[in-house]
């Protein structure tokens, strides 16, 4: 299972999905293991904003990776349908007030 | 292999309808989800929760599982123990409990739970240490299969995402390597807080230093500097070090926020010092922002 010694371990290089990267519908299909059709109806529920005319030359911004994975699973695990982009934002606004209490340091005192 | 009691997971008596089961169901799922709930056992408790759900929602497996659950033993059991391609990062996989009842097909069978076989081979965590981020780094990680050493690139932030190009498990046998991506987590560290590209630093000082300024050696993650703090700062300034945050285009700042730490008053001298700071201001009123 594991790399043995004598075969070294092969050194990869991360490229930051949120910074430098846009998808098209093909690669964030891929990306997130889903179908077209699946992410089709993402962008008609408002979850995700490509740029583009139509799903032959959307391009997707890297934070879709994010939005498009948890809006699957969120959907999947709990049947949210079109609620879904509106539990995103308020997730989004959330995680926002969290940030906020971190650097209120909150925890700290 | 410990007996799964689906019903109590659910909160549940075996003898509730399949209505009750869906809504605990859901009702469960919306408080664990662990995209929704910060409680540390979110994770497990969900996958169990779904197990549960899978195994009792279905009519002839819930038949299935009641039939076992009446034997006297509730064992024995099949076994098959070790792993079924069982990935540590994330992933629907089900209990040895569950497939030995229902066999691994129910895996497949279970449409909703993987439109692509290979979806959870392209994605893991990996928790790294806000030095790295600034600098910088190189860090193992584990996979099922094998390891890598990866390059993180300077300047990355919590919750984004690295993409490693080629290294996903590919599809099908044969088929092209899809890309492998990396969710980044920061561990907690001793003296930073961490916003995004910002900084903060709880910066203890004297009385004598916030009333008549001082210089302060100050952390930061590119090694120490002098901070000067300016007289007259009371608890709650906060000093930025302009773009001693984590780097980027802009770089990020790092905010020293001053906390004054009063030393005890617990020697017939130090008492003193207080009563004569105390008699110096006969007019000083701290709370005069409380008066209407």
């Amino acid at each position: 299972m594991m790399t043995s010694s004598s075969n070294p371990i092969p050194v990869v290089t991360g490229v930051i999905v949120e910074d430098d990267i846009r998808f098209t519908l093909e690669d964030l299909s891929r990306a997130c293991g889903a179908e077209h059709a699946q992410l089709i109806v993402l962008v008609e529920e408002g979850v995700l904003e490509p740029g583009g005319s139509g799903p032959h030359d959307w391009m997707f911004s890297g934070a879709s990776l994010r939005r498009a994975r948890t809006a699957l699973r969120m959907g999947r695990d709990l049947q949210l349908g079109e609620g879904t982009a509106l539990v995103l934002d308020l997730l989004e606004q959330i995680e926002d007030l969290r940030a906020q209490l971190r650097r209120l340091g909150a925890q700290n005192r | 292999m410990e007996f799964k009691d689906y019903y109590a997971t659910l909160g549940l008596q075996s003898t509730a309808t399949q209505d009750e089961i869906k809504r605990a169901y859901r009702k469960l799922a919306r408080k664990y989800h662990p995209d929704v709930s910060k409680e540390a056992d979110a994770e497990a408790r969900f996958k169990d929760l779904a197990e549960a759900y899978e195994a009792l929602n279905d009519p002839q497996r819930r038949a299935a599982y009641d039939e076992a659950r009446a034997r006297p033993q509730r064992a024995p059991m099949p076994d098959f123990g070790g792993d079924h391609g069982f990935d540590p990062n994330e992933g629907m996989n089900h209990s040895d409990f569950f497939e030995s009842l229902f066999g691994k097909a129910a895996r497949g069978a279970s449409s909703q739970r993987r439109r692509r076989a290979t979806a959870e081979d392209h994605h893991a965590r990996i928790l790294i240490d806000l030095e790295d981020a600034y600098h910088g780094a190189r860090r193992t990680i584990s996979l099922q299969d094998r390891q890598l050493e990866v390059n993180i690139p300077k300047g990355v932030r919590e919750g984004q995402h690295l993409r490693l190009a080629g290294q996903g498990l590919s599809g099908e046998p044969g088929g092209p390597a899809g890309d492998l991506y990396l969710e980044v987590g920061f561990k907690p560290h001793a003296h930073y807080r961490v916003d995004g590209r910002d900084l903060y630093l709880d910066l203890p000082i004297a009385p004598w230093e916030a009333a008549l300024g001082a210089t302060a050696t100050v952390p930061t993650p590119g090694g120490p500097v002098q901070l000067t703090v300016p007289a007259g700062s009371s608890s709650g300034r906060k000093l930025r070090l302009k773009g001693r945050g984590l780097p980027g285009d802009p770089p990020g700042h790092l905010y020293a926020v001053v906390g004054i730490t009063v030393p005890p008053a617990d020697t017939p001298a130090s008492t003193q010092a207080y009563e004569a700071l105390a008699r110096t201001f006969p007019h000083f009123n701290p709370r005069s922002v409380l008066e209407a």
